[in-house]
């Protein structure tokens, strides 16, 4: 044992101290794979997530060839697909639809919720409230794998010989119920069910680990009102989880029944392919109120860790406290409540009672408010600032930017009544893509060139940053900002191909524009990639404190050591965002520093 | 296309030489985390991605709002095409602003070793301002809205209104009129036969006169039309772009619609320059493989050519006495192979429609 673990160990860990108190000598298993630290779990699940967005985002290249020059043929979607879902490098419509619900399922669950949350509240809760790790190592492990399972099912599910779940990211039963209506509802949609059944367990997990952390682990002095933004959001965000997914699960449930079992929770009167089904008395309109009831919230999980990180990065590379801390918390509270009652607005036109529109019209066009205080403080804090733009910081001013973006038109999309004529169409997609989709994987970006020295002990590069983020920035907009219009020429979601409308030609010029932005941006990502994996290796090796930060988890040894602190845990004297306070030499006060004489904690 | 082709050719090869040249840089010493030149570099971009930004939303405004719809067809569309513009103002103002003096500042406060940020932690004033501004002005885009709203989702008197049902299948549509009394009779999914395609009740004598139609149903101008929605099978969704109207189809439950048109389709294509314009009612809720073309074209005209048209079309009754009621078996295989054929000739018609 002894000797295996030498030969891991890589950073020259110092065996004299006793921190450890669970283990004295972790083999390598217990080391780096059925780990129970938080450093070496938010790794796995970045590194997992990383694999599954790449595969999501080679998945939207495909479908954007074939919405811009639809029925060419792509040697590369023969290769990539095979003679029988791309013959002759022609996509088939059941793939399209494959693809298109295995990219938003993939992007929405396993990067931007399991990914972000997964990594960054992992990362920071321990570190940034001074504790030595998560409150259950060993379910924090688990968490990781029944994530790392998940993901393995959905991967799985790509392979069968009738394809994978393709009744959208949505799965709407009876289309997700009957094999008979899509083929991709047989085994594909099966596998979809128990996938995203573990991968509840996993968030579960997860959130309630990172809940009682922050609750009953934070250091000596570390109160509520001196919790950095990001450990706030990431608290809100579990709770959100905790209360949510098991609606989903529940949901998940009734449909594996009605699909195995003969029940009909959301099935009634079905006539299909010849035959009448007993099923009746059901209804698909209750899987939809399940479905939104995470849905909405779901939104908000991958948002407000985005944020988080936002407010924390902006404050630290700004040179400057986050303005407004207590409207901070006091949005991400409001945000957080109005998500739960919001969801009926995904369901306008299902023929749902009219005063119950209304009502959803009106908390949902409320949440408007908390994200406006949101963008305007980050603004504020900007100005008179002294930006340093390092690439996170570059990410964060871009989440900002697409967060007003794609805001805005959901202004639009809340008014029940322009629902109408817009739901379903692209100009859904392109709302939430920029207001969701941009915001959220900005955040996660921001984060990661930000903790990279944190996790790996090595900075990534500046200028391939740079690189990532201006040609990112530039694609997100060039893909998502014309959008907007096909959107309002009236074209669907979902449609394989606009040629069967006559209406619809003038659009293909556009299709083409996004097309060639989407391959732009996809292609930048390989410079992050590089950046990343290189970096991880030969990156130049960290500094303590590389942005000059004031939280905690810069004051642990950059050394990977369980139980992150040698020593006894830092105490903590004010809050973290004591940036450019006059009276100080330097522009920023850790939080483990004491308040000199005379000094006044402000905010 | 092929110069996009090239172009992203181009961009890639670039991006590499960029891999390769800074793969050298990652190695070499810095001074600094972020170096000053670095910091000036991309503040100055924050401002030129912003002019760059704009003026790619004004030219995609500009180039494309002739290829946005016509200016909607029904009473309620009207309504809703000035909440739209209403909201836009609103939005776009908010847009420009705030993306405005968000890229100005990014641009104008970057770090310098002489400066030191002001320490500003908080303003209850500024704070109340963008609480309450938003709040002012959402309570105006709500009431607005939501009067919009109750309008047209009012209930209407059925015998007002032309009663039409539209049915939803994989992947076809077909529509049906009330008939002389007005009424769509009774269904059951049970009764599903070749002659029998809605399941209707025959024994329902509001169902004898009732008649079907595929391929295209007409509407009169400016009578309202109440439609009453059915899913045979998986969830479908009746759009009508033009008319700004759109109602899912649910198997198990009836929804409805309603709504006045204002202009015959003749007048759209004069409207529209277009003499092959036609109204068209679309399946907008993924429903399978042929989602992409489940179509059926309307036309709106007078209503003395509603009448002669509705007139040539046979009733319920006459069909199911014309020819012998045998039940339906027929695999998907089949449906399917049925389904491949029409899209393949309606895309040779459309092939030759462009030569």
């Amino acid at each position: 044992m002894d000797h295996a673990h030498d030969t891991h160990t890589h950073e020259g860990h110092d065996h004299g101290h006793d921190v450890h108190t669970h283990h004295d000598e972790p083999g390598f298993w217990t080391k780096h794979i059925f780990s129970e630290d938080h450093k070496v779990i938010s790794r796995q699940f970045l590194i997992t997530a990383i694999f599954m967005g790449v595969l999501a985002m080679m998945m939207s290249v495909f479908f954007r060839l074939q919405l811009a020059w639809p029925g060419q043929s792509f040697p590369i979607l023969n290769y990539f697909l095979g003679d029988k879902w791309a013959p002759g490098g022609v996509m088939s419509p059941d793939m399209y639809l494959a693809l298109v619900t295995i990219h938003g399922t993939i992007m929405v669950f396993f990067v931007l919720t399991g990914g972000l949350s997964g990594t960054f509240s992992n990362l920071l809760i321990p570190l940034q409230v001074g504790a030595r790790d998560m409150a259950s190592g060993f379910l924090n492990m688990l968490s990781y794998w029944f994530f790392f399972i998940s993901s393995v099912i959905m991967f799985a599910s790509l392979f069968i010989e009738d394809g994978p779940a393709s009744a959208g990211w949505t799965i709407y039963p009876p289309l997700s119920a009957l094999p008979q209506a899509i083929p991709g509802s047989g085994l594909g949609m099966t596998l979809w069910l128990v996938s995203m059944s573990l991968f509840v367990v996993s968030s579960l997990l997860g959130s309630l680990n990172y809940i009682v952390t922050v609750i009953n682990l934070r250091t000596k002095g570390m109160t509520f009102t001196r919790l950095p933004l990001t450990v706030w959001a990431f608290l809100v965000t579990a709770i959100l989880g905790v209360l949510s997914f098991p609606v989903l699960f529940s949901a998940v449930l009734l449909l594996i029944f009605d699909r195995s079992f003969g029940t009909s929770f959301y099935l009634s009167d079905i006539f299909i392919s010849g035959q009448a089904l007993e099923q009746t008395g059901g209804s698909p309109i209750l899987f939809q109120h399940l479905f939104w009831f995470l849905g909405h919230p779901e939104v908000y999980i991958v948002l407000l860790p985005a944020l988080g990180i936002t407010s924390e990065i902006i404050a630290t590379m700004s040179r400057k406290p986050i303005f407004g801390y207590r409207a901070m918390i006091g949005s991400i509270l409001a945000i957080a409540f109005l998500s739960f009652i919001v969801w009926g607005h995904h369901m306008f036109i299902t023929g749902m009672n009219p005063f119950l529109g209304s009502v959803f019209v009106f908390t949902t066009l409320l949440i408007a408010i908390p994200s406006a205080v949101k963008a305007f403080n980050y603004i504020t804090t900007l100005w008179k600032g002294n930006l340093i733009m390092s690439p996170a910081m570059l990410f964060a001013i871009g989440l900002v930017s697409t967060f007003v973006t794609g805001g805005v038109t959901g202004i639009i999309l809340a008014d029940s009544a322009l629902d109408i004529p817009l739901h379903d169409t692209y100009f859904v997609v392109a709302h939430f893509h920029i207001v969701m989709g941009a915001s959220a994987i900005f955040g996660m970006f921001a984060g990661v060139y930000h903790w990279f020295p944190r996790m790996f002990g090595r900075m990534m590069s500046n200028k391939l940053g740079y690189v990532h983020f201006w040609i990112t920035f530039i694609a997100v907009y060039g893909v998502f900002f014309p959008m907007h219009f096909i959107g309002l020429s009236g074209v669907p979601r979902r449609y394989y191909s606009n040629e069967a409308f006559a209406l619809f030609d003038n659009t293909h010029e556009l299709n083409v524009i996004i097309t060639g932005f989407a391959v732009l941006g996809a292609i930048a990502q390989v410079v992050f990639l590089f950046n990343f994996f290189f970096s991880i290796y030969k990156g130049k090796r960290a500094t303590q404190n590389p942005w000059k930060s004031n939280t905690l988890e810069w004051t642990a040894p950059i050394e990977h050591l369980h139980g992150n602190w040698p020593g006894s845990l830092p105490e903590v004297y004010r809050w973290p965002y004591d940036y450019s306070k006059p009276g100080k030499d330097e522009d920023f006060v850790p939080q483990n520093v004491p308040l000199s004489a005379g000094e006044v904690e402000n905010h | 296309m092929i110069y996009i082709v090239i172009l992203i050719g181009i961009l890639a090869f670039w991006q590499l030489i960029k891999v390769y040249e800074y793969a050298t840089i990652i190695n070499g010493s810095e001074e600094e985390t972020v170096t000053e030149s670095d910091t000036r570099f991309n503040a100055k971009m924050m401002m030129v991605f912003c002019v760059a930004f704009f003026v790619f939303c004004i030219w995609n405004f500009w180039m494309y709002q002739d290829s946005l719809l016509p200016p909607s067809a029904s009473e309620y569309g009207k309504a809703l095409d000035t909440l739209f513009n209403f909201n836009m103002i609103i939005i776009g103002f908010v847009f420009f602003i705030v993306n405005a003096v968000l890229f100005y500042f990014a641009s104008k406060y970057y770090y310098r070793k002489e400066n030191k940020a002001t320490f500003f932690a908080h303003s209850s004033k500024l704070e109340m301002i963008w609480t309450i501004v938003p709040a002012i002005v959402l309570t105006v885009i709500i009431i607005y809205g939501l009067k919009v709203w109750n309008n047209i989702t009012a209930p209407v008197n059925p015998n007002e209104t032309i009663q039409m049902e539209l049915y939803a299948q994989q992947f076809a549509w077909t529509a049906r009129y009330g008939g002389k009394d007005n009424t769509l009779g009774k269904s059951n999914y049970r009764l599903i036969t070749d002659n029998n395609p809605l399941a209707l009740v025959v024994e329902d004598p509001n169902n004898g006169d009732d008649k079907l139609v595929k391929g295209e149903f007409h509407i009169p101008i400016g009578k309202m039309v109440q439609f009453k929605l059915r899913s045979r099978d998986v969830i479908h969704s009746a759009f009508m772009p033009h008319f700004s109207a759109q109602m899912n189809c649910v198997p198990g439950m009836e929804t409805e619609m309603h709504f006045v048109p204002i202009y015959t389709t003749i007048q759209m294509r004069e409207m529209t320059k277009n003499p092959k314009f036609n109204y068209i009612l679309l399946c907008n809720k993924i429903c399978g493989a042929a989602h992409y073309n489940m179509q059926m074209d309307i036309i709106v005209e007078s209503e003395e050519d509603y009448n002669k048209w509705l007139a040539t079309k046979k009733t319920f009754a006459e069909t199911m006495s014309a020819t012998p009621d045998e039940p339906k078996v027929e695999s998907v295989k089949e449906e399917m192979k049925k389904y491949t054929a029409i899209t393949a000739t309606v895309e040779e018609v459309k092939v030759e429609e462009k030569k």
